[in-house]
């Protein structure tokens, strides 16, 4: 019988996130991510900065040293390539720290479109261009081939499965969602409808959000989570199982959940209690696949993804404004791509992470939960303004520099 | 209660607002004593009492210096004439009548709104030990645009806030005004925001485009209509709305301001649009009121409310109920309450600039902006005002009586 193992999953991710980028900017600056001041959390830097020393700075030493003390422990990375980029120009050290932890051998990174975009949805060729484009950068930075794929938001469909199996991929990530599962468990191995060679990892959601979005929240009826207790719940979902997968933002380690909630210590102390069983491991998600048989076929002709209580891409795709957006940024794509200008290109596919569109959610206004709206925008109305404003200007470059497309959004 | 004015004979939001509340009030079982400072019918009025603390019309009751005219005068006997010549001498006749109401009248409560009617609040608290409420709309601040103001006024406003034994503000920037320009505790101030009536509106209206053909005329070749409904005094922030728009027009041509009200200001603000090249693109109006009011509302797709300094500011609700976008500056109180709005500090032409153009440019921001405000805005009932004050009250009571 094979060892129960757990599957962590993390997501290392930030956007370029657009500054206020003004009608009066159009045609005559193209700096669209380049925020001038530092007070707002539209500056790229001053994210970046200060994420690495809540969360990545302390999250990676604490990783490599569990992955020193225990043989058994392993993880696996998605790292964007718009995270790489800003590592590489504000947090170096960082990145060399994420570099380290693949050298150990037991730190799989995961597959994804390089700008963490919704291209599925809008062009299989833009997309796949953008999955090849990550599989080089994390060649070119840690030196691994990505065999498992995850999609932005952990996005997922019966034909993201296929593409993803016929792509060659071993295997892909999506959310254990209970209307899709019925009565059966998201701890086990299982085929996506219509694939040959490919194994499905479902998101146990309940574990996995009890860190990434209860552990400090002093309301919860099991509030403080100590590693014991928590065990005790992993332990009790390996019985109907082998695999328990635990998918979540990197970001909730210090981040999201601050320091001072003792996750660090916590998360620490947890992997050392689930190892103290000999039957207990860590797979990564390639090994998660490799050493199981599917348990059953699953069909999402849906997308489902691991946002809010739908389940849905409704607060990237909800409203008009989200539409419009993309719609126009897709809609350039032949005649951006025509031009092989490389930094309108690069410029083009940064609008596309899927950031942009999230920060214009009006979702939450309209149901009255106005705090969980999260953005560096003063509303949505704003970051939908300035993202507009900046279509604009992509579009008097194709027009002015490359006599191509109309000025007319 | 004690107010300066009621509809139909009310001069602004003021009015209004006392309606709404008092007969919110009335419904939950509040029996009012509403006191005006002049003689008139109030023919929809029947929850309350209205009392009338002078004989003079209500366009009389700022004083008849104003008027400057011998006619106005015959219907007031001698003293009557000297006395209520100008807007000191109604106050003082207003408290002189309070003084006599709650003789024979002792009020469970006093609840005056604004610095008109503080003098009276304060002397019938004196007289009954009943509490005093103080329910500020607007404060001398506001209505000097950022200045000082007049000090009598502000020595009043004083007086009654330290003599209250609650205080209702309109919002929190008015909150904030109560605290720091006059010293106020924050723990004695409640914020009460107001509502809109939307049966008020319903009812039999239909938007006549003939009221504003021009401008039905300029939609149909494309244009956007940016409209504001206001008094034209350096209060409202017209001047930088004036040039916010003129730097949008130079992005984006198919723009029309529509500027309905009427004010110190007026001339200056005509002289200025002309200044930009602009005349062409910004219609005066003149105060309007009733049909004609709403007609704005409805000719227009983006109300801006500009101000300096607003309490609260109605007139950005009414003109979202008639489907208007919304851009309110951050020293506008009603901002406090609404999301799907655009936000500017009232300095800031460019970011106004663009936010005009980008509602003009993008069907998408402007339906978005218009479909969302009104799943907002139905939210706000006078009930809940009501019920705010009665807790008030309570609150007051058991201070006093403790």
């Amino acid at each position: 019988m094979s060892k129960k193992g757990v599957v962590l999953y993390l997501h290392v991710h930030q956007p370029l996130r657009v500054r206020n980028y003004t009608v009066f900017d159009v045609a005559t600056n193209h700096d669209y991510f380049d925020e001038s001041s530092y007070d707002t959390d539209r500056n790229n830097e001053k994210v970046m900065r200060k994420v690495a020393d809540k969360s990545y700075r302390p999250m990676n030493s604490l990783l490599e040293r569990l992955l020193a003390e225990n043989p058994e422990f392993r993880l696996s990375l998605s790292i964007t390539g718009t995270f790489i980029e800003q590592a590489e120009k504000w947090a170096p050290d960082v990145l060399e720290s994420f570099q380290r932890l693949v050298k150990t051998g037991r730190v799989e990174i995961v597959a994804e479109t390089y700008y963490h975009s919704l291209a599925f949805f809008y062009s299989r060729d833009e997309f796949e261009r953008q999955v090849r484009a990550h599989q080089d950068k994390i060649r070119e930075v840690f030196g691994v081939e990505t065999k498992v794929f995850r999609n932005t938001e952990l996005a997922y469909n019966d034909e993201l499965g296929k593409w993803a199996d016929d792509f060659g991929f071993k295997g892909i990530l999506a959310e254990g969602w209970d209307p899709i599962l019925g009565w059966r468990s998201p701890n086990f191995l299982y085929r996506p409808v219509n694939t040959k060679n490919i194994g499905l990892l479902l998101k146990n959601y309940r574990l996995s959000d009890d860190l990434a979005f209860r552990f400090g929240n002093r309301a919860w009826k099991e509030w403080p989570l100590t590693s014991e207790k928590y065990n005790e719940w992993v332990k009790a979902a390996s019985y109907d199982g082998d695999l328990i997968n635990l998918f979540m933002d990197y970001e909730t380690f210090g981040e999201h959940q601050w320091e001072d909630t003792g996750i660090f210590d916590f998360f620490g102390a947890w992997v050392n209690e689930w190892l103290k069983d000999e039957n207990h491991t860590f797979y990564t998600v390639s090994e998660a696949v490799a050493s199981n048989e599917p348990a059953g076929e699953i069909s999402m002709p849906n997308t489902v993804t691991w946002a809010d209580t739908e389940r849905d891409l409704t607060a990237w795709l909800g409203n008009a404004m989200q539409h419009e957006a993309l719609g126009h940024l897709y809609a350039m794509e032949d005649h951006i791509l025509r031009t092989g200008d490389v930094d309108l290109i690069a410029d083009w596919r940064r609008l596309q992470t899927s950031d942009h569109v999230y920060y214009m959610c009006t979702k939450w206004f309209t149901d009255g939960d106005v705090h969980a709206y999260f953005s560096p925008y003063e509303s949505p109305y704003d970051a939908f303004l300035y993202f507009i404003n900046a279509v604009r200007d992509l579009r008097y470059r194709l027009h002015e520099d490359h006599h191509s497309g109309g000025l007319n959004v | 209660m004690l107010g300066w004015e009621l509809p139909p004979h009310n001069s602004g939001g003021l009015g209004v607002a006392c309606y709404h509340m008092a007969k919110a009030l009335a419904l939950k079982g509040a029996e009012i004593d509403f006191v005006v400072p002049y003689s008139a019918e109030h023919p929809n009025i029947d929850f309350m009492k209205i009392h009338s603390a002078t004989k003079l019309s209500p366009l009389e009751r700022y004083g008849l210096g104003a008027y400057d005219s011998k006619h106005l005068l015959k219907h007031l006997d001698g003293e009557d004439a000297s006395d209520l010549k100008d807007m000191r001498g109604v106050q003082q006749r207003y408290v002189r009548f309070v003084e006599r109401l709650v003789e024979d009248n002792v009020p469970d409560v006093i609840h005056a709104h604004d610095w008109l009617t503080m003098e009276a609040g304060m002397r019938a608290k004196e007289l009954t030990d009943a509490p005093l409420i103080v329910h500020v709309h607007a404060t001398e601040f506001d209505r000097a645009g950022g200045a000082d103001g007049n000090p009598l006024v502000h020595d009043i406003e004083y007086n009654g806030l330290m003599m209250a034994d609650r205080i209702i503000a309109v919002s929190n920037i008015t909150k904030n005004i109560i605290i720091s320009k006059y010293g106020i505790p924050a723990d004695k101030i409640e914020v009460v925001h107001n509502a809109i009536d939307l049966d008020s509106f319903d009812g039999d209206y239909e938007y006549d485009r003939r009221t504003y053909n021009y401008l039905e005329a300029l939609k149909s070749e494309g244009y956007t209509i940016v409209s504001t409904v206001t008094r034209f005094t350096v209060q409202k922030g017209l001047d930088q709305l004036v040039r916010a728009f003129a730097k949008a027009t130079e992005k984006y041509d198919k723009l029309a301001l529509l500027l309905a009200g009427d004010g110190e200001q007026r001339n200056e603000l005509i002289e200025l649009a002309a200044s930009f090249g602009i005349a062409d693109k910004v219609f005066f109006t003149g105060f309007v009121r009733g049909k004609q009011l709403r007609d704005a509302y409805s000719v227009s797709d983006v109300f801006v409310m500009s101000s300096v300094s607003e309490p609260f500011g109605l007139t950005a609700l009414e003109a979202a109920h008639h489907g208007n976008a919304l851009i309110i500056s951050k020293t506008s109180g009603v901002g406090e309450v609404l999301h799907s709005i655009f936000r500017y500090d009232f300095w800031d032409i460019n970011r106004l600039a663009d936010q005009l153009v980008g509602i003009a440019t993008s069907s998408a921001l402007q339906s978005s902006l218009k479909d969302n405000i009104k799943q907002e805005y139905s939210r706000f009932s006078w009930n809940d005002v009501a019920e705010r004050c009665l807790s008030t009250y309570r609150a007051a009571r058991e201070r006093v009586y403790a």
